[in-house]
């Protein structure tokens, strides 16, 4: 056995009534990288929190390179080489990177001093690990990528040998992921230890040399990655067997539903965010839209859905011209009303009141139905009664209407958004990454809803960065680069490869 | 050329304890503690100055004691801004309040003298410094204007330099820009953002005393009711036109004392065609003036992030 970095024995912690941690025991070698999975809420954080000083854990112990210790607040953990890239980097956006760097460890009264060893640290740092920050940039101008590698120099500068990175490749594209990972295989040949936790699972089985599976606050498994497979791993993970492919009946495309001409949007600054967008969307079937994000979807998105004005261009929905659509009422809801649906791509911002009761959201944008009002109030048991049957058909966890939607799990926030939408029986849903931060259980669940309602004769945009849901859901695939649609395609041609050499703007 | 050098000169005078306040409220804002209560601050100072200074005959003792009761409210702001989360807008205004008001109940109780304090002598009092060349100086408008005055405006002077030291170059001023502008990110690199913003509140109160000493050792000689007179706002004002940065905090200040200065020239004087403007009319100006250039003149004012957001750790 190869010498160990980590060591926990036993590990219990409780938050009141819940029992977070129940019984952790795991072993990490140094040198190597440790992949945690789990759904959300399964613990993972909360033990990630323990390891770096945040909460202490109520009984059990750990080892660092085999001495007990015992972690008291983030200071000891960097003290004793333990460094944490948090999912919501903890940056300061107004400072240089250097700045970013040196805060916290400052040497002296004066902050040249500092600097000045930093500097020369940094460059000691980007050297080994071609990290390439420049550090005299502001941090609030880097992209994800680069704000990502400045909190690992953070790390490296302060002496870590375990690096726990918390959910990194969520906010990072296919590109910068790959890139992030090839740091890590550097930073792992330099003998540092690595723990990755994440809940994709193609991510693990890249990368890691041993994975823990958590579940429920517990540890369901313990294994090499060479010995397992990706079913393997999503069963232990969700507790059942889990069927990761989709069952797809050939679509049966009715009428034109949706037939978008020359769309197109300039923002103040005459930056072209659509450029001459045309498609169309028939009863019965999937239409994906893939792309890097930032390349007009959301617009597109935006637009279609009554929340922004084109520049130009017509929206043909049912026979009807929505662009120029006379009505008193703000679009979305007018659109809404003709039967447009939409599930929104930020989820909190706009699918959502986060502060809100679910029963609430339950009837958010369709709160001036009849069925819903009493007089001058609402019918507050009639939509008790709504948000009840959404939670029992989407399989709303925990079952509660009253509790705040900000406490739910992104994949029940989400579900409460779908059955929301679904339930206002439309005859056009647009749905924007419907599985952003959603634990597979629940995408498994949302995929299946979906393609019941494509069955149903409903059109569906589906606007995703994911390629893999693209490709699982999607009947045609419309591919968007710098505002254009680059290809479209019908998925039984489709591979990752072409999408992506479209997505580029390559072909 | 007299006229300008006799603004210049009152200038400087009413400068002084806008840019003392608005270099505390500064450490505040910039720690994330939204500073609503500098006039508080000041006033409570003014008013223990005067007391102390009177009663112990020596400005000194009554700087000290200004200062003091400054960190006082200043501390009061922190326990409820910083130790209970609270709001901070309502503590800055009720702490105002609770200063405007007890300042001449205390001062009737204890002086009989209409809520005022005994005018203070000399002895009591910042004088102008008198240099060597005291008579060339009083015989030259220039000179005077520039080196005609007390100490405490020196050490204004003193102390605009430090700060803007402190805030950008200092291992201090990177945490308290950091506790202002991503508090989390400052916890997770292991630094106690309360205790920072505690030691900005302190610091506030401690500049903020020396303002409002300087009210009553350098200028009136005795603590009237409300004497502060929205000058804390003023400086707040000054602080958010010079977008949190000293240097241009200080200009804004000096550009309030400017107008402060022509106002109180122009009062009973006649303007060609209009005839003579009722006094209060002017003495609005500086205040039209606050409004006017932060609503129109000025670009967006970008805030330290954190600011007026209790931090509560959270994960």
């Amino acid at each position: 056995m190869a010498e160990l970095a980590i060591e926990l024995t036993g590990v219990n912690k409780y938050f009141g009534e819940v029992h977070a941690n129940k019984n952790i025991s795991f072993a990490v070698a140094k040198g190597s990288i440790h992949g945690i999975i789990g759904e959300n809420g399964a613990g993972k954080s909360t033990l990630m929190s323990i390891l770096y000083g945040y909460y202490q854990a109520d009984s059990g112990s750990i080892r660092l390179n085999g001495q007990e210790v015992r972690i008291r607040n983030s200071h000891d953990a960097i003290a004793r080489g333990i460094g944490m890239v948090h999912q919501h980097f903890m940056l300061v956006d107004t400072f240089t990177v250097l700045e970013n760097i040196v805060l916290g460890a400052e040497q002296g009264v004066a902050l040249k001093q500092s600097l000045l060893a930093a500097r020369d640290h940094l460059a000691t740092l980007n050297r080994d690990y071609g990290l390439q920050v420049d550090p005299d940039a502001i941090v609030g101008e880097l992209g994800v990528g680069e704000q990502q590698r400045v909190e690992i120099l953070k790390a490296l500068y302060r002496g870590a040998d375990v690096l726990i990175l918390d959910e990194p490749t969520a906010v990072l594209t296919p590109q910068e992921a790959d890139d992030l990972f090839r740091i890590l295989r550097l930073l792992k040949a330099q003998g540092k230890t690595v723990l990755l936790i994440t809940h994709k699972l193609r991510e693990v089985l890249d990368i890691t040399d041993a994975v823990t599976v958590m579940r429920a606050g517990e540890i369901v498994g313990n294994v090499v990655t060479a010995d397992v497979g990706k079913e393997d791993l999503a069963d232990l993970m969700v507790g059942r067997k889990v069927n990761l492919q989709l069952d797809k009946t050939p679509a049966k495309p009715g009428k034109t539903v949706l037939q978008v001409s020359s769309l197109s949007l300039t923002d103040a600054r005459g930056v072209k965010l659509l450029d001459d967008v045309s498609f169309e969307l028939r009863a019965g079937e999937i239409v994906g839209i893939a792309g890097v994000s930032g390349n007009g979807q959301s617009e597109l998105l935006e637009i279609l859905s009554g929340m922004r004005e084109a520049s130009a261009g017509s929206v043909c929905y049912n026979g009807t011209e929505l662009t120029t659509l006379p009505t008193r009422e703000p679009k979305a809801a007018a659109y809404r009303r003709l039967g447009i649906a939409h599930v929104p791509e930020d989820r909190s911002r706009e699918g959502l009141v986060k502060d809100f009761s679910t029963f609430e959201n339950a009837i958010l944008g369709y709160h001036d139905q009849p069925a819903i009002q009493h007089g001058l109030l609402f019918n507050r048991k009639a939509i008790i009664e709504r948000c009840r049957r959404f939670i029992s058909e989407f399989d709303v966890r925990p079952a509660n209407a009253f509790r705040r939607s900000g406490l739910f799990s992104g994949g029940n926030q989400q579900k409460v958004i779908l059955a929301r939408e679904i339930d206002s029986d439309p005859q056009l849903m647009l749905i924007g990454q419907p599985t952003r931060g959603v634990d597979i259980g629940a995408i498994e669940f949302i995929h299946k809803r979906l393609m019941a309602l494509r069955n149903a004769g409903k059109a569906l945009l589906l606007v995703s960065v994911e390629l893999d849901e693209i490709l699982a859901l999607s009947d045609r695939i419309i591919v968007m680069n710098a505002g254009r649609v680059s290809g479209e395609l019908p998925v039984a041609q489709a591979t990752a490869t072409e999408l992506g050499l479209l997505m580029g703007g390559h072909k | 050329m007299d006229s300008f050098f006799s603004v210049l000169d009152a200038t400087i005078r009413v400068a002084t304890p806008l840019v003392l306040a608005a270099l505390a409220g500064l450490f505040s804002e910039r720690s994330g503690i939204v500073d609503l209560a500098l006039e508080g601050k000041m006033l409570a100072a003014a008013f223990a100055a005067a007391c102390v200074a009177y009663m112990m005959q020596s400005p000194w003792a009554g700087l000290a004691a200004g200062m003091a009761a400054g960190v006082m409210v200043a501390l009061l702001h922190g326990i409820v801004s910083i130790g209970y989360n609270g709001n901070q807008l309502i503590s800055g205004v009720a702490l105002n309040m609770m200063v405007s008001g007890l300042t001449p109940v205390l001062a009737l109780a204890w002086f009989q003298q209409g809520g005022r304090t005994p005018t203070l002598d000399d002895a009591a009092r910042f004088r102008s410094i008198e240099l060597p060349f005291a008579d060339t100086i009083a015989a030259s408008a220039p000179l005077k204007a520039l080196f005609g005055h007390n100490i405490l405006v020196y050490l204004a002077v003193l102390v605009i330099v430090v700060v803007s030291w402190v805030v950008y170059k200092s291992r201090f001023g990177l945490r308290l820009r950091a506790a202002g502008e991503n508090p989390h990110a400052a916890d997770a690199a292991g630094i106690n953002v309360k205790l920072v913003r505690y030691l900005a509140q302190v610091i506030s109160g401690a500049l903020c005393g020396v303002a409002g000493a300087y009210l009553v050792l350098a200028q009136t000689g005795a603590f009237i009711q409300d004497m502060t007179a929205g000058k804390g706002y003023l400086a707040l004002a000054a602080l958010i036109f010079g977008k949190w940065r000293p240097w241009a905090a200080v200009s804004g200040c000096l550009l309030f004392a400017f107008t402060d200065a022509i106002q109180i020239r122009l009062q009973g004087s006649e303007l060609p065609l209009i005839g003579s403007i009722p006094d209060a009319f002017i003495q609005a100006i500086p205040y039209v003036l606050t409004v006017v250039l932060l609503a129109g003149f000025m670009g967006r004012a970008v805030a330290p992030k954190a600011i007026g957001v209790p931090f509560v750790k959270s994960r």
